[in-house]
């Protein structure tokens, strides 16, 4: 049975890679700048902030949740850690605070939804609203700017001529993979996700699982938004609005199923490295404004309907 | 014993309401304007709110503040808060021109003057309209950028998101002039949406597409903030980087020479002319139906 399933799931993920490829071949003929070595480490870095918030979103939306605070969750601890990083802290405990701080709220949002029985979609809605609300009151609307150099290397350091915030998404993802798939834990998520009810009578404790999963989403977002502050060499209040809708399609395109218990962090990837492509493609194109959006949505669209066909052959 | 009571509690009541009855009587006294604000998420604004109340403690106005946080239907409520309150006059800085027409109207009806300020509004009786003129700094960016440039090379437009009012205006002032220099060619136009992140990464991708760039023009500081972080986490070195709004971070840039310019459209002077305009109205005075702030630009 699980040598099935693991073929059912390449056989799901093929028309998406199918799609993915399609996509990179139609643009290198556009552009002949688009497959050069120096573009893409540059789409890798650029997706590797929506992938790191993607992994977290991955496993929240196999729980058959949703988490909608992550944008707000990196903004707030972002502009945080920047300004303990000003007041001269040491950089690894403004990191580590800044960490926690993004774990804590995402725990916060777990308690929400599992002590109070405040469905995902209100309760991080609700936190969206807060945690944003919340940086714009501790910045009082002003961007924090001029970060300790050491700090930035997070967001710009290299490693070889790899950039570093790719080798964090990486070993983001291969964690994620660890945990989801080679791990109990995993197999409970996936579990619970199937089927609450019947997870809780097999014993496992469905309630913390779901608070780890949002508060690893909250602490992979605060992870995700000081690679962002690194590399801007500032942090904005406004900083990770959005970015929950890209990280959602990230997860969807890759084949991850709203009704929870179905999906993987490798067709995440797929998803993040697709949108990062598209966003790559237009500009390289230079595609107009007016029509960026337009572009966008049919390719998601196509992509999406390929990934379908796929699935009914299998 | 009870009866003493109820009557020591009767006598505190009335003795505090007489006393605060004569507070509001003296707080009347001087002007009250009530200050709408589409958002203050927007350094600009924050800077905005701060010239206003700057200059309603000179005049010795009371300034009351609310923040519509772009959402047109907590602006309506905050404005109706306001008339209620009895302001002397409004101050509105609408998040929509279409969507602030029935409250300005509400206003009109109670007999409270309004005044707009840096948006306008499609309708309804405005006193004045304090704004700077976005197509004239656009124009102001654009003379510079040939200026440095001796009228040549490639130069990339980063614009704000696509159909509002100022990447129209700031785009159109930029072009016209941009597009009468035939030494100047734009080799990529793209919106970032006026977000820093969405500067660094558009820009980012258009250094991939582009190998030669002299000059870039943004039409806000954040956008070009993010450009400059993409250039320099490229190596690529000798561009012009133009913004527009001159929030702090931006003229840091110029002090430090990662900004060429920026065009202060001068946020403390537009809500500093507001409230002056309002003020001298209410005791008065006439005051132009359009009230152009000047526009600067700030250079090393």
């Amino acid at each position: 049975m699980k040598k099935s399933e693991k073929i059912n799931g390449y056989g799901e993920r093929f028309g998406l890679i199918i799609a993915f490829f399609i996509m990179i071949i139609t643009i290198s003929f556009l552009s002949d700048r688009f497959l050069t070595l120096p573009n893409i480490l540059n789409i890798l870095r650029q997706s590797s902030i929506n992938g790191i918030i993607a992994v977290g979103m991955t496993m929240v939306i196999l729980t058959a949740g949703i988490d909608l605070s992550v944008g707000s969750i990196l903004g707030l601890t972002a502009v945080i850690t920047a300004d303990l990083l000003h007041s001269g802290i040491p950089v690894f405990l403004a990191i580590l605070l800044g960490l926690l701080l993004g774990f804590c709220i995402g725990f916060v949002n777990g308690l929400l939804i599992t002590k109070f029985k405040i469905p995902p979609f209100i309760a991080t809605l609700g936190m969206m609203t807060l945690a944003r609300g919340l940086a714009f009151t501790y910045t009082q609307g002003k961007p924090i700017t001029g970060l300790n150099e050491s700090f930035r290397v997070i967001g710009t350091g290299m490693i070889g001529s790899i950039p570093l915030p790719v080798i964090i998404a990486a070993l983001v993802f291969f964690l994620g993979y660890l945990f989801l798939k080679r791990s109990r834990h995993g197999e409970n998520i996936y579990a619970l996700g199937n089927n609450e009810t019947a997870a809780e009578f097999s014993g496992i404790p469905v309630k913390r699982y779901i608070s780890l999963v949002y508060a690893l989403s909250g602490f992979l977002s605060a992870l995700a938004g000081m690679i962002l502050i690194g590399r801007l060499d500032s942090a904005q209040p406004i900083i990770g609005q959005g970015y929950e809708f890209d990280a959602i399609a990230a997860v969807v395109v890759g084949g991850t199923s709203f009704t929870g218990g179905h999906g993987s962090v490798w067709g995440t990837l797929i998803g993040v490295l697709i949108i990062a492509v598209i966003n790559n493609g237009l500009n390289l194109l230079d595609v107009s404004s007016f029509y960026e959006q337009v572009v966008k949505g049919v390719v998601i669209a196509i992509a999406l309907l390929l990934h379908r066909l796929a699935q009914k052959k299998n | 014993m009870k009866k003493n009571l109820s009557f020591l509690l009767i006598l505190l009541l009335v003795i505090s309401t007489v006393s605060f009855a004569g507070g509001n009587k003296e707080e009347s006294d001087g002007l009250t304007l009530g200050l709408s604000l589409s958002t203050l998420n927007n350094p600009f604004f924050v800077t905005l709110k701060e010239g206003a109340e700057a200059k309603a403690a000179e005049l010795g106005a009371k300034l009351i503040i609310v923040d519509s946080q772009d959402d047109p239907s907590k602006e309506a409520t905050n404005i109706e808060d306001l008339i209620q309150k009895g302001v002397d006059a409004l101050l509105i800085n609408p998040t929509d021109a279409d969507a602030i027409v029935p409250s300005i109207k509400k206003a009109n009806a109670a007999g409270i003057p309004v005044f707009t300020i840096d948006r306008g509004a499609a309708g309804g009786d405005v006193v004045s309209h304090i704004a700077s003129d976005n197509v004239a700094g656009g124009k102001m960016a654009a003379e510079y950028m040939v200026e440095l440039l001796g009228g040549k090379g490639n130069v990339v437009e980063l614009e704000g998101i696509a159909g509002t009012s100022a990447a129209r205006d700031r785009g159109k002032g930029f072009n016209s002039v941009v597009s009468g220099n035939s030494g100047l060619s734009v080799v990529a136009r793209q919106t970032a949406n006026f977000n820093r992140a969405e500067g660094l990464s558009v820009f980012e991708n258009i250094l991939q597409a582009q190998s030669e760039i002299s000059a870039v023009f943004a039409h806000n500081d954040e956008m070009i903030l993010g450009a400059v972080q993409a250039a320099e986490a490229a190596g690529r070195t000798g561009i012009i980087f133009i913004g527009f709004d001159a929030v702090d971070d931006a003229v840091n840039a110029v002090k430090s020479g990662k900004l060429a310019a920026t065009v202060a459209q001068q946020p403390a002077e537009i809500g500093s002319l507001g409230v002056d305009a309002a003020v001298k109205s209410l005791s008065g005075g006439s005051v132009e139906s359009s009230i152009p702030v000047p526009l600067a630009l700030v250079t090393k």
